[in-house]
């Protein structure tokens, strides 16, 4: 197991380090200048921010430095905002991001979760089907085509919830139900898979043999094996919802790092961009990694309750 | 005689399928005395398996369903009981040992809760009582360190003492009637020999009467009084274990008994039943067996025969038995019975 | 037996004659796997439905755009902003093809005297030609982004699994770094180096989409290795082609199909998404990621630009999920019964 995670750590810094390269060169292969008004700047000016920002040196020079900085946290400069650093722009968008993320994350589990259990008690039946329709629809309509239709329907037409702001609880109404309508579809979806396997298992036929009644079966039996294997697609349909926060955040004008990402492709400000997909990244990186690790917690089946074999 | 603790009366167990209606288990008629052991014998298919866990009510309910008849514990007909009476039959007066111990014991709970759900269910047992209790149930039914034991995860356990606190959990309460799906089979063989001596050492001491489904007529010299066998839904012959080895009149009894590997046979040769079980879904109208039966006649296909009375015990449902059929004499391999006693 | 017994007569003890090879007899026809794949798929409403209206789609997008005279960039700010109106419909007003506009009849103010069935936008372009036009592009970046990465990932993973030992160990250690890059970061990167258009998507997306494909051939490839009915079928004296047509064709091949199918629609998918952030393909080209993008900017005013083609991208995506569904559950052999 330690042998597991310390490979599974060392392909995860290795894959950063591939992510950092990446982003580094493409931005050097960008067409258009970084700043904002080049033109009016004149050479002299342009030639004074570049030997500022150390643009320069040689490319293998910028590259080794930006590593540097990087390792040690330092992501740099925007060119868009004068005077502040990619720290401090992140910093101040992370905790609207989070509190989004978050809050999708929590109600997409919760619901497909309930959905899917319902599903497989009710197998078969019309709540069976339209939990599978739900599924269906929620895991194939794009997030920002719902996000359009709810913000047109019940911000511009019937003018229920605001339709673009962040502040106060029914402002998050949209954006939330939006980004987790893709977690709930598939989570909902395993769930049912996952307890009609255990519903027709023998330990379930033994315990109803004990004499225990449905709901004791259902959550004692049932509901918490069906559980143990959906912790491993909670972190994935997270990273489902951090794509998502793309474009929601921008439809919904929330102050967050999507938002953030997108209006720094739009204004070539490659320092917040590299900063944004190292983010990401990580984010992502530790995704996995702790996915795997719950994978290999899960397998043997009990190990989750500490056994001691 | 001894009193019938329970009575299955015209049975009938349908599934629906895709394929349409599969009539798994087509007029079963049992009673199992008190103290008794009945073997349930049986290929797969033949609906002993529909028959034991109809007894229990388990029978997943759409697709399956009950089509007529009674099943009578201590004269209470089970199938009109509420679910919620059901539910205190179970695992209290009647209870179950399932066919594969590797899968009937939820992998993510203690052994020991699984002991002490049923007693704090049937017996109001507080968790300490019910603690104690799983302890002397693991120890009777041999399996060491119980203390240590009951606190473990099933996968610490191999298969054969998993089996052991299967059936730990179903001697839980007191059961008067135990119901055993092929409790051996999934077992290795020489687990197969202790897990039956277990079994029949507790049939004693406890006085429970068993059903024992199985296919392995090894299974059914070792531990029933009585046999029934089933083919195609149906109940073919019955007998004490003595008739149904030594004067077997079904020619299904006798290819089954043939089958069976024995150390003194004389040929080398394991004899085989030809053909397949008949297809439930379309039930043959005559004698299921008739297809693959080496004596088949015309009546065979087109009536089903009705049970002769052979003996107080015995009985057979063969059109072989009717005064007009010519006389077939049981084939030799047969003779000398496999039932080692 | 009582009243059975008068209609069984004496002649009918007579041993039957059975034929012994009727017992042994399998009683279903045997059907080959596809076959009885397709019996299946065809059982499954849904996905038949599903794929109706792809194909449907698909015809569209082809002659869709040939309904009318307009070209896809034919601009005419006479008729800038009209809202939808067929004319058989457009005295039907609680259906949305009258021509009317929060209760305004949009064509007779601006003395259109044609009819636009999907109404115009701003730059009075003919809805209608765009978005079938778009739906062409869509479904045309969906298909051979899929191929693209289908190609690369059956090499990849054929490659990998195929010669195994270190050859294996270097692929499937470059795996797992290039595993962790978000693809929508990765694909994102590409855009922003090349020039936005249609095969600067499709090259984004094939290069980053095999993953998946190729962990699944390589494991295809390293399961019929070793697989014991490949055995079994060797030591019965099959030969090699007939072991590669009869059990590792069906096997890969089903699951290459069910990938596929659910690789369609997230390319089409990642398409708008990447059109909706402003990194789609420039106008005039239009896909349906552009037309959604363009509509939603004036959805306050306009809502019908940005709906039709985003019902039409939403069924395609349904559809294809349907189908891809109920294709995965007619192949799976576990299934069979």
């Amino acid at each position: 197991m330690v042998a597991y995670i310390l490979k599974r750590i060392l392909y995860m810094l290795i894959t950063f380090f591939v992510i950092v390269s990446l982003s580094f060169f493409a931005m050097k292969l960008l067409p258009g200048s970084p700043y904002r008004n080049a033109a009016k700047l004149g050479p002299e000016l342009v030639a004074q921010l570049n030997h500022q920002y150390g643009f320069d040196k040689p490319i293998p020079v910028q590259y080794i430095n930006y590593l540097n900085k990087v390792l040690h946290g330092d992501l740099g400069v925007s060119f868009q905002y004068e005077g502040r650093t990619v720290n401090s722009i992140l910093a101040s968008k992370v905790p609207v991001s989070a509190d989004l993320g978050i809050e999708a994350t929590i109600i997409g589990v919760l619901i497909g979760i309930i959905l899917g259990a319902i599903a497989a008690l009710r197998r078969g039946t019309w709540l069976d089907y339209g939990v599978m329709v739900i599924a269906v629809l929620g895991i194939s309509v794009p997030s920002f085509i719902l996000a359009q239709l709810m913000q047109y329907y019940f911000g511009v037409q019937l003018r229920w919830l605001p339709v673009a702001k962040w502040d106060g609880i029914e402002s998050h109404i949209m954006p939330v139900i939006a980004l987790a309508v893709g977690s709930v579809a598939v989570i909902a979806r395993y769930m049912r898979n996952e307890m009609i396997g255990v519903l027709g298992s023998d330990y379930i036929d033994m315990a109803r043999a004990k004499g225990l009644s449905r709901p004791a079966v259902v959550i004692k039996h049932a509901m918490r094996n069906s559980l143990v294997p959906i912790a491993t697609i909670v972190i994935p349909s997270l990273m489902t919802v951090i794509t998502g926060s793309l474009v929601i955040e921008n439809i919904f004008a929330i102050p967050g790092i999507g938002d953030q990402f997108v209006s720094s492709i739009v204004t070539n400000d490659y320092p917040v961009i590299m900063g944004t997909t190292i983010l990401f990244s990580i984010f992502f990186l530790v995704g996995i990694f702790l996915t795997d690790l719950a994978y290999g917690v899960i397998d043997p089946r009990i190990r989750v309750a500490g056994g001691d074999s | 005689m001894l009193e019938n603790i329970l009575e299955i009366k015209d049975l009938r167990v349908s599934f629906e399928t895709y394929a349409g209606e599969v009539q798994a288990v087509r007029g079963v008629n049992l009673e199992l005395k008190k103290g008794e052991a009945l073997a349930i014998v049986g290929e797969s298919g033949s609906g002993k398996s529909v028959t034991s866990k109809s007894i229990m009510r388990l029978i997943p309910s759409p697709p399956g369903k009950f089509k007529s008849g009674e099943i009578l514990f201590e004269g209470n007909d089970l199938l009109k009981l509420s679910e919620k009476s059901m539910q205190k039959m179970r695992g209290s007066e009647i209870s179950m040992i399932f066919q594969d111990p590797m899968t009937s014991l939820n992998p993510t709970m203690t052994v020991g809760k699984q002991i002490m759900e049923g007693l704090k269910k049937h017996q109001n047992m507080n968790k300490h009582d019910a603690a104690q209790r799983a302890v002397e149930l693991l120890e009777l039914v041999g399996i060491p360190n119980p203390e240590d034991r009951i606190k473990q995860y099933p996968h610490q356990f191999s298969g054969g003492m998993r089996q052991r606190v299967v059936i730990a959990i179903a001697l839980a309460c007191n059961p008067k009637v135990l119901i055993a799906d092929e409790p051996t089979t999934a077992l290795d063989v020489t687990i197969q020999a202790q897990i039956l001596d277990l079994m029949k050492d507790l049939q004693k001491k406890t006085n429970t009467s068993i059903i024992l489904i199985t296919h392995d007529l090894g299974v059914v010299a070792n531990m029933a009084q009585r046999v029934a066998v089933m083919y195609g839904g149906k109940i073919v012959e019955t007998g004490n274990v003595d008739e149904i080895f030594y004067s077997p009149k079904h020619p299904y009894t006798w290819g089954l008994l043939s089958s069976m590997p024995k150390l003194d046979s004389k040929s080398d040769e394991l004899m085989a039943i030809p053909g397949t079980p008949p297809d439930l879904s379309n039930p043959p109208k005559g004698c299921p067996f008739a297809a693959r039966c080496p004596h088949a006649m015309k009546v065979c296909t087109e009536h089903m025969p009705e049970y002769t009375e052979l003996s107080e015990t015995q009985k057979t449902a063969c059109w072989l038995l009717d005064e007009r059929a010519p006389k077939v004499e049981p084939p030799e391999t047969i003779g000398v019975g496999g039932a080692q006693k | 037996m009582s009243g059975q017994n008068e209609l069984i007569t004496k002649d009918m003890f007579a041993p039957a004659e059975i034929d012994a090879s009727q017992s042994e007899e399998i009683r279903r026809e045997t059907v080959s796997y596809w076959k009885d794949a397709f019996r299946r798929l065809r059982k499954n409403k849904g996905a038949i439905a599903g794929a109706i209206i792809i194909f449907i789609i698909i015809i569209m997008a082809i002659i869709g755009p040939y309904f009318n005279k307009y070209g896809v960039d034919d601009q005419d700010i006479m008729r800038t902003n009209a809202p939808p109106k067929i004319g058989f419909l457009s005295n039907v007003h609680w259906l949305p093809f009258d021509g009317y506009e929060k209760g305004r009849d949009v064509y007779a103010e601006k003395k259109i005297t044609d009819n636009f069935w999907f109404g115009t936008d701003k730059l009075g372009r003919d809805q209608w030609t765009r978005i079938w036009l778009g739906t062409r592009v869509s479904l045309f970046i969906g298909v051979i982004a899929t191929l693209a990465d289908l190609i690369i990932g059956v090499a990849y993973g054929g490659i990998s699994g195929y010669f195994g030992g270190k050859v294996d160990t270097i692929l499937q250690r470059i795996y797992e770094i290039l595993v962790g890059i978000p693809q929508l970061i990765l694909v994102i990167l590409l855009i922003m180096i090349m020039n936005p258009g249609i095969t600067t998507i499709i090259l984004a997306i094939g290069v980053t989409g095999w993953l998946g494909m190729s962990r699944l051939i390589r494991g295809q490839v390293l399961q019929l290795k070793s697989l014991e009915y490949v055995l079994a079928a060797k030591t019965l004296g099959a030969s090699d082609s007939r072991i590669i047509a009869k059990h590792m064709v069906p096997n890969t091949l089903g699951l290459i199909i069910v990938h596929t199918m659910f690789s369609v629609p997230s390319a089409i998918f990642f398409e708008a998404f990447l059109s909706f952030i402003g990194l789609g393909m420039s106008p005039p080209k239009a896909s349906l990621g552009v037309l959604i993008q363009q509509g939603y900017e004036s959805i306050q005013f306009h809502p019908y630009l940005a709906l039709y083609p985003g019902l039409i991208i939403c069924l395609l995506l349904i559809c294809f999920n349907i189908f891809g569904d109920g294709l995965r559950d007619a192949l799976d052999p576990r299934l069979r019964k």
